[in-house]
């Protein structure tokens, strides 16, 4: 057992505050704070609870919104979903948010927007929290300072239940990106690096902490979309510690503590970073001068290159496992081996998604994208990640910028991120893509994706092929 | 959850690493809301060949036939109860619905060198068993299998073993309480109810925390 002085790190800290009992030879149970709630994850949860005849511990610990069946047309599109079994799914959760006391933001309301978008635009993501949504990416909200992780529908249930999950403790792993990123490289490209180096497994069972210089230097939106891909490491989490940028990120939201509560709230959050000294079961320090702009090739985010680089060959494959997967990823993506990546041409660019769905995102891309129009033989589209960003884009004139470019605007959603709505690729078509897995049929049966940041997929609409951003000229 | 202990079967090799959830089950069949019927849909980009041009997102078979390549297709695997893939076994998104297509499809237990953590959570509570064996030894099983498709393994759970009529014999590590559950097929949420007086005791003390709290106001 640790005392009040041994030094503990962000991720002990916030355990530590959430242990509710620890049951000898049981996982510990942990106490959560909030669980956000969408549409495809939950109804099996809320059927379970009604043949047991449970209720919610705590109906306003839970936050419901709808975001990965929702068409991102129009509005008419979305108040009635032509697909019946999307719809019915939708009602559903319309159903069960008000025969269980849930706060619900509907596809029409002001708030609504990708489950990890609404949590911290609400001010409802906070620093020390500990958060769960049934969605993998939910490891988001950690750029906060929360602990927050994707569970699994029996789970919700859980956590509805009781507000609390039985855990085991994962371990720690500290990755420090230390310097000043070059020009061209942003959150997307560290993250991407960093899944590239370490495998797409090779954070199973720990939480990362980032840490270092390139990390504090981030806005929160590049400190989200960081976060945001840790489960694409393996992680069970991923955590940044809180400091002025996160604070001023969340002054004055919705559900923010408000006049001499704030500074009551911020002097608690102050005390949440990794004490000096505290130890860590791993640690990795990249430096982050050396990085490049970064894009996958293949059908797995750790098969990632740099945009100036080629598809690697079998000799690049460090095990015969690897080789398998590569041999099977050319033919599925149909690339061959040493082709220069920026020759590989798109038909489709999506820009979105809770990993690069945020206002800064759509800024970034839109700089690029000002005075150009997408190639012809590219479809573009821009789905911002929540209403929020929409509105907030439209009020700077971004949509404009991308529809005389020739950008499709779309409302928010999940959109083509995973394509259960009817965003989708074609059997055969390659996209450019902000999203967070290239995984075969991801996007569409047959369709083949390359993840990258939003300024290259803008470019990549342009010139219709991977482009290095590092050489654009407006 | 049905109790499970030792468990004999053929079993169906899928040598591939990296096999994500949405492989397992695609998305499109997310939109249901029931909790079962997902056995047809087990690997169904690999499983079915499309008769037409169709995209495949209706939540169900499509104008498609069996992929008479795909090993699930093969007559000789029909029945079998347990499922061999290589490392990082369920990585990908959380859907439990991987987790209930596999045992709907029949599958009791899945062996593979690593799997992903949340799918992990997600079979445990489904009451499939996870085996955790060494490269190695899970090579030489989907070497057995793929052979000879009517080659046989048995899972010892309380052992925790499995083995073959071929003079095969591995240890797999298992977290004791899930050992438990998986044998007594036991409800997590009945298990936590079970210390009520201390989350009572918990939230007393830390719902005065509002800084923590989703919606947060001090108490007046
Ligand atoms: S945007 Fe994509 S990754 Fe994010 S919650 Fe939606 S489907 Fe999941």
């Amino acid at each position: 057992m640790s005392n009040a002085n041994t030094p503990r790190t962000l991720f002990e800290k916030v355990w530590q505050q959430h242990v509710v009992a620890e049951p000898a030879g049981e996982p510990t149970i942990l106490y959560i704070d909030l669980q956000l709630v969408h549409e495809v994850t939950s109804p099996q949860a809320f059927e379970g609870l009604r043949i047991a005849g449970r209720k919610l511990r705590h109906p306003e610990r839970h936050i419901a919104t709808v975001d990965h069946n929702v068409p991102t047309t129009s509005v008419q599109d979305r108040l009635v979903i032509a697909d019946q079994i999307a719809n019915a799914q939708v009602n559903a959760l319309r159903k069960n948010c008000a025969d269980f006391g849930i706060e619900f933001f509907d596809v029409q309301d002001s708030a609504q927007g990708i489950v990890h978008m609404i949590g911290p635009e609400l001010g409802a993501t906070k620093p020390g929290m500990t958060i769960v949504c049934g969605d993998s990416h939910t490891s988001t909200h950690g750029a906060f300072g929360a602990l927050a992780f994707g569970i699994g529908t029996s789970e919700v249930e859980h956590v509805m239940a009781t507000q609390t999950l039985p855990q085991s403790k994962p371990k720690t792993f500290r990755i420090n990106i230390e310097g000043d990123v070059p020009f061209g490289v942003t959150a997307k490209d560290i993250i991407l690096d960093i899944i590239g180096r370490i495998g797409t497994d090779g954070a199973t069972g720990y939480v990362i902490e980032y840490a270092g210089s390139a990390i504090r230097a981030l806005s929160m939106e590049g400190r989200m979309t960081i976060c945001n891909m840790s489960i694409e490491a393996g992680a069970r989490a991923g955590m940044i510690a809180p400091d002025e940028t996160t604070f001023a990120y969340l002054r004055n939201r919705r559900f923010a503590p408000k006049d001499a509560a704030w500074y009551e709230a911020v002097a608690h959050w102050s005390r949440l970073p990794t004490d000096p000294g505290a130890t860590f079961d791993r640690e990795l320090t990249i430096d982050a001068t050396k990085l490049a702009p970064s894009v996958t090739w293949g059908t797995s985010p750790g098969m990632v290159t740099t945009i100036d680089g080629t598809v690697p060959t079998l000799d690049n494959a460090a095990t015969e496992a690897d080789r398998k997967s590569f041999t099977r990823a050319y033919e599925y993506m149909d690339l061959k081996p040493g082709t220069p990546v920026e020759e590989i041409t798109v038909d489709a660019v999506f820009l979105g998604s809770c990993t690069n769905g945020r206002i800064e995102d759509l800024r970034a891309a839109a700089k690029i994208v000002k005075g150009h129009h997408v190639a012809t033989t590219v479809r573009a589209m821009v789905v911002p990640g929540s209403q929020h960003v929409k509105k907030q884009a439209e009020a700077e004139g971004l949509d404009l910028v991308f529809k005389s470019a020739g950008f499709e605007w779309r409302e928010p959603g999940c959109s083509m991120c995973l394509g259960m709505n009817p965003d989708i690729l074609s059997p055969g078509e390659r996209c450019a893509s902000t999203s967070n897995r290239n995984f075969e049929g991801r996007q569409g049966r047959g369709g083949r994706t390359h993840l990258l940041s939003p300024e290259m997929a803008a470019a990549a609409a342009i010139t219709g092929h991977l482009t290095d951003i590092r050489k654009w000229k407006s | 959850m049905t109790p499970i202990n030792i468990l004999t079967s053929t079993a169906v090799p899928l040598p591939l690493p990296n096999i994500d959830t949405d492989q397992i089950i695609p998305k499109q069949f997310l939109k249901r809301i029931e909790r079962t019927g997902y056995g047809d849909f087990l690997f169904y980009d690999w499983r079915y060949n499309f008769l037409d041009n169709s995209t495949g997102s209706g939540a169900d078979k499509g104008n498609t036939i069996p992929n008479p390549d795909f090993v699930l297709n093969k007559p000789e695997y029909k029945g079998s109860e347990i499922l061999i893939a290589e490392r990082n076994f369920g990585c990908g998104s959380s859907r439990e619905h991987a987790a209930w297509a596999i045992n709907q499809y029949g599958f009791r237990a899945v062996i593979a060198p690593t799997f992903a953590d949340i799918f992990f959570s997600n079979a445990g509570k489904n009451g499939i068993i996870l085996c955790r064996l060494t490269e190695e030894e899970v090579e030489t099983l989907l070497q057995r299998s793929t052979i000879n498709p009517a080659h046989k393994i048995t899972i010892n759970l309380e052992a925790q073993t499995v083995t073959d009529d071929q003079g095969f014999s591995a240890h797999f590590d298992i977290d004791p309480f899930r050992k438990h559950c998986l044998l007594n097929g036991l409800d997590d949420i009945g298990l936590t109810l079970l210390h009520e007086d201390k989350l009572d005791a918990y939230e007393s003390r830390h719902n005065q925390e509002f800084w923590s709290a989703p919606k947060s106001q001090p108490a007046a």
